[in-house]
């Protein structure tokens, strides 16, 4: 018992140490080891292969068994440019040969939970995996990588990528949260073995998973950060509804959920505990996106499609709408927070983001008028049978709608047939369709608003190759000033001028979380910074 | 030949008890359900005049009026967007009723003439189509409503369909055995003999004959539909926003909100429960009225 | 007897065939599949070889007739596969969830049947009086309000409460133990649910019991049995009850049938992890083998509770005869 306690206490000094070395503001006070974190996740993951799979719900229960080549830094997450290094050794290298060629070092301490210890082979293994999957074999995140021109290992500490052009791309999906370093033996022998089995080399070794209910994981005493994790384990436990979140965490039988609740939700834990909640918030790299079906008469017709924007109050709606649902940011087709988003000046030179509300209504009213849209007929609204935002950002555009006497149906499905509609059946006139992404990374994540035969994921069916064209542009200049100039350009065609796809509002992330849970930093995407290593409990 | 088929019809008309006749009966001894048949009329008319009744429009959202508790303006409070609870209520029996009474007449009169056909016929198109109702009574419930959800999307017509299909088995099977016994009372035989259509023997002499079981299952399936209405609406699986229906108030925001906003879940939660509770002891007191066996002597 | 529980288990072949043909349409008619839904489920790229790989894997590129023959083939040998969602065998998937689902469908029952005998028999026997109106007002209250909406009050109730007179907010856990792992907590869990819908059950089950019990005071035996003089405790008890308890144990067959796999929005509200939610998600999710094999299993059950029942019939009232 003694040795232990020992042991513990130098962990702690390193553990300080390291932090302080991450970042000068952290360990304020001094981290505590010991204590299972309970936290409460919506979903259950469909598969544990990360790199195929991109839903949170994986992230969440299982991403703090794995170790990954860089990420955000965890001490300053809510950056959307400071990366550190996980399982490589110093600072994220800066590319040489003019832009096209990154070295990494891989840490010698590394260890999956198996025993075997991880080299760079593993580290190729993986990024062949996920950028160059042999033929039919699924990866998630291949079109992100699209400047790689190869990936090798010269020998057991060293990893390099080479790039095709310089791209500002690359770094952010390197560290993106999904990118799991696999064994390579592991995958030689079976490519799908990590679907249904987990063996990774980060801060905790797998448990248990019960079917439905939970996935629970214990304290790695080897992993390569001396004295961490703090934890002695954790406990991801599924749950649907999200009333019973909230009520989990008033009730303490779980500590924090890291997706994140309605403001209401935050108001109602902060009445009922007092300075036992701790309440986390962020602007949140994700947005529902209304997907207008150019196929379908009236909305080939571009007047019908800017009537559509016109009548949404978007400034109002960011008032009152973030009083009952996780969306709060006016905002066009970039991230709020990013350097690269439209200031509230730009935006108001847009089409539906007019100061002016009657004025833009009645523009509305016009271009329907001369648009020639039958006002008797209702409409399609296809939606996604989720309540958080998708059902309540839904209710609230019928409501904007009918202010120019446009009546939609709002037709709900569970998300399998929700996809199937939108992408194949197309019977709708607007779809709800969103854009959420984990590293923030403006010059990727708006490839969703260029043409549908090459986006990929642009349900839309319209081809606008004047945006095309930006897109290019814009991903082949490294100047920023560069770069935001011809993103207002693509935004003002895609949301204005051409009226492609419209932005509802931006979601809102509160975590309200139990005070005794310590050392976890919001972040703008519930993927990022769920490693738990730096987790502790104050108890 | 001094039998006419138009005699024939009213023998048979003169086996059954008289409607008027069993109302009265209904009043005189089953004053609980009088009652109820009161609740049931009151729910009725707030359905039809919801549009003069109803204080406000159901489905416009009032922004500055988020959430606000009971008062003099808004009886009942508002909800998450600012509606009018009471006027959703109002509104919301009309949906109530409309799917209740869709899915009960469609589920039990579909059930008498499937189980007065399977009775009639007997032999292996009896014996087949128990096996198919069996299929039907024995398949889980949300298992059809998920389905046909997942397949035709959610709105009123298709939460219909998700609730009747595993109603008519059940009003089948009752309708059948009382047919069984009707099939050999002598006035079909006659009928048969003097060389009637199936159809018109089974629509017309023996269906009424069934009556009592039906009018039971008809009551019951009237609850029953509207609190399957309610579950699925909860489950996400009803008809959907902005449709003011009882269940559907009671998903999402209501849960959320219970605790600051609880009249957001009380209020609908009441509704559904004072509705079924009404066509329950409706149907019980009919079927008091109507079943000579439990009829007090 | 043995002839007629054969011919009663063979009985059960065509209705299973029936649910398997009917469940296999269904599921076939809902737009999407499960390689669709993973691969770009969450709105992300994905390439089509891709999809077809994965479609190849789990025999859903086959033809129709092909995939049922293999659903049927699978039944029969008693092999449900795996999930074609997760990937781990169904059987694996479900052990728990079906040890939830009983649990509280017995706990239920035991609920229903403590609170409706002694009530239903008071009400037949006090008919009409207050007795009689409170006890069916009482139980057709259980009827109609919707558990999943008493459910959500119990919860409020139990926060509130506890926060109120305890100082700190109590809920049930979240998560299911073992009863034999751990019986206190395995209670704190299963009670509530049980309650919630055990008044519903119960309420069902009083009913019954009231109009069978009545229906017995007025036949013959029953009269003979007061001209001899006997005591009426000795009569309900001796007699009438015994005789009562049979549609009783019908509605009890059938409702219990229906709580294995039926208490999806029971599940919801307190977070079970049980069959019903297991359901849900398997059909959103076009799990078409978790699917088939939950339908079947529940079909299953409930062929078999009925056959019980007919079954305790014949043991109870020698009156009936089988043939």
């Amino acid at each position: 018992m003694k040795g232990i306690q020992v042991k513990a206490l130098c962990a702690i000094v390193a553990g300080v140490a390291i932090g302080i070395g991450a970042s000068g503001q952290a360990s304020a006070e001094t981290p505590k080891h010991g204590g299972i974190l309970k936290y409460v996740v919506p979903d259950e993951p469909p598969s544990f292969d990360g790199h195929i799979e991109t839903t949170f719900a994986l992230i969440h229960p299982v991403r703090p068994f794995y170790s990954v080549l860089i990420k955000v830094n965890p001490e300053n997450p809510s950056s959307t440019t400071d990366f550190v290094c996980d399982v490589c050794v110093g600072k994220v290298p800066e590319a040489t040969d003019g832009g096209k060629l990154y070295t990494f070092k891989i840490r010698d301490d590394v260890k999956f939970h198996s025993g075997e210890k991880m080299t760079a082979q593993d580290v190729l293994a993986t990024y062949q995996k996920i950028i160059f999957p042999p033929a039919g074999e699924p990866s998630a995140r291949k079109a992100f990588f699209s400047m790689v021109e190869s990936v090798t290992a010269p020998d057991d500490h060293t990893v390099v990528f080479k790039l095709k052009y310089p791209s500002g791309a690359f770094i952010p999906a390197l560290a993106v949260p999904f990118n799991w370093i696999y064994q390579k033996a592991k995958l030689d022998k079976d490519i799908h073995w990590y679907e249904t089995h987990i063996d990774g080399s980060g801060a905790f070794i797998f448990e248990k998973r019960e079917a439905g209910a939970y996935i629970s994981g214990k304290r790695d005493p080897d992993y390569y950060i001396k004295g961490r994790p703090y934890l002695d384990g954790f406990q991801a436990i599924f749950a649907k509804k999200e009333s019973l979140r909230v009520q989990a965490i008033r009730g303490d039988r779980a500590a924090i959920e890291f997706r994140g609740f309605p403001p209401k939700s935050r108001d109602d834990l902060v009445a009922a505990l007092g300075d036992k909640i701790t309440v986390e918030e962020s602007d949140w790299n994700c947005v529902l996106i209304m997907t207008v079906n150019h196929k379908k008469k009236p909305w080939d017709d571009v007047r019908a499609r800017r009537a559509l924007t016109l009548a949404v109050d978007r400034w109002g709606g960011s008032k009152y709408l973030s009083r009952i649902a996780i969306v709060k940011t006016v905002g066009g087709i970039v991230f709020p927070g990013s350097p690269l988003a439209a200031t509230k000046e730009e935006l108001q030179q847009l089409a539906g983001y007019w100061p002016d509300l009657k004025k833009s209504r009645t523009e509305a009213r016009r271009l329907l008028k001369e648009a020639g849209v039958d006002l008797s007929k209702t409409y399609y609204l296809n939606n996604r049978a989720v309540d958080q935002p998708y059902k309540i950002v839904g209710t609230w555009l019928l409501d904007q709608w009918k202010q120019v006497g446009l009546k939609f149906d709002q037709h709900v499905f569970p998300t399998g047939p929700f996809y199937a509609q939108l992408r194949k059946k197309k019977d709708y006139d607007v779809s709800m369709d969103f854009n959420c992404q984990s590293v923030v990374n403006p010059l990727v994540d708006v490839s969703k608003f260029i043409s549908d035969d090459r986006a990929g994921n642009n349900y839309g069916s319209y081809q606008d190759r004047e945006v095309d064209a930006l897109f290019d542009k814009m991903n082949r200049t490294a100047d920023p000033a560069e770069q935001r100039k011809y993103m207002r350009e693509m935004e003002k065609l895609t949301l204005d001028t051409h009226a492609n796809a419209f932005i509802t509002l931006w979601w809102y992330r509160i975590i309200p979380h139990r005070s005794y849970v310590k050392g976890w930093k919001i972040s703008p995407s519930h993927y990022l910074n769920q490693s738990l290593d730096n987790v502790w409990l104050d108890q | 030949m001094a039998v006419t088929s138009a005699e024939i019809d009213s023998q048979l008309a003169a086996a059954r008890p008289p409607l008027a006749k069993a109302a009265l009966t209904l009043i005189r001894q089953q004053p609980l359900g009088a009652v109820s048949g009161l609740l049931v009329i009151v729910m009725i008319l707030m359905a039809v005049f919801a549009q003069q009744i109803a204080p406000y429009d159901p489905i416009a959202n009032h922004y500055e009026f988020m959430q606000l508790a009971p008062s003099a303006k808004f009886w009942l409070g508002t909800d998450q967007f600012g509606r009018d609870i009471l006027s959703r209520i109002i509104w919301g029996a009309r949906t109530a009723l409309f799917i209740g009474f869709s899915c009960a007449f469609i589920g039990s009169f579909a059930g008498l003439v499937l189980g007065v056909t399977s009775a009639y016929f007997g032999g292996w198109f009896d014996l087949l189509f128990q096996r198919i109702m069996d299929v039907f009574l024995a398949f889980p419930l949300i298992i059809m409503g998920l389905a046909v959800v997942a397949i035709y999307g959610t709105g009123a017509q298709n939460v219909i369909i998700a609730i009747t299909i595993p109603l008519i088995p059940r009003c089948a099977r009752v309708v059948r055995s009382s047919a069984l016994a009707i099939r050999e009372i002598p006035y079909v035989d006659a009928a048969r003999a003097l060389g009637f259509g199936h159809m018109r023997i089974i629509l017309r002499h023996m269906a009424p004959n069934c009556m009592a079981p039906f009018l039971i299952m008809l009551t019951t399936f009237l609850g029953q539909a509207i609190l399957l209405e309610a579950s699925l609406s909860y489950l996400g699986l009803g008809v959907q926003e902005p449709t003011p229906a009882w269940g559907l108030m009671l998903q999402g925001g209501a849960e959320e909100y219970a605790e600051s906003a609880p009249w957001i879940a009380i209020f609908p939660g009441l509704a559904i429960t004072l509705a079924v509770f009404a066509f329950n002891l409706f149907g019980d007191s009919l079927r008091d009225t109507l079943d000579p066996k439990l009829r007090s002597r | 007897m043995y002839r007629y529980i054969l011919k009663r288990l063979l009985l059960m072949i065509p209705t299973l065939f029936g649910a398997a043909v009917l469940v296999f349409t269904l599921l076939r008619l809902i737009p999407g599949d499960t390689c669709e839904l993973r691969l770009a489920g969450s709105g992300g790229y994905f390439d089509q070889s891709a999809l077809d790989i994965c479609r190849h894997e789990m025999g859903i590129d086959q033809p129709k007739l092909v995939q049922f023959w293999h659903f049927i083939w699978g039944i029969v040998r008693f092999d449900f596969g795996k999930s074609m969602w997760t990937g781990q065998p169904i059987v694996s998937e479900m052990a728990m969830r079906f040890q939830l689902s009983m649990e509280i469908a017995i706990v239920a029952t035991i609920v229903a049947i403590v609170v409706a005998v002694p009530l239903g028999t008071i009400s037949a026997v006090k008919q009409n009086t207050w007795i009689d109106y409170m006890v069916r007002a009482i139980s057709i209250a259980g009827i109609a309000m919707p558990s999943f909406w008493l459910g959500i009050l119990i919860i409020l109730g139990l926060l509130i409460g506890t926060q109120y007179f305890l100082g700190t907010p109590w809920m049930p856990p979240i998560t299911y133990t073992p009863i034999w792992v751990d019986p206190m907590k395995n209670l704190a869990l299963i009670v509530w649910p049980a309650i919630a819908t055990g008044y519903r059950y119960s309420a069902v089950a009083t009913r019954m019991t009231r109009s069978a019990m009545l229906e017995v005071l007025r036949e013959d035996y029953v009269r003979t049995a007061r001209a001899k003089g006997l005591f009426e405790k000795l009569i309900i008890r001796r007699h009438a009850l015994k005789n009562a308890m049979l549609p009783v144990i019908t509605v009890i067959g059938i409702e219990f049938a229906f709580l294995i796999g039926g208490l999806v929005v029971t599940e919801q509200v307190f977070n079970l992890n049980g069959l019903g939610k297991l359901f849900v998600e398997s059909v959103t999710n076009n799990d078409y083998s978790m699917t088939q094999a939950l339908v079947m299993l529940v079909v299953m059950i409930f062929l078999f509770v009925n056959l019980l029942v007919d079954i305790l019939y014949a043991w109870l009232d020698p009156r009936i005869r089988y043939r």
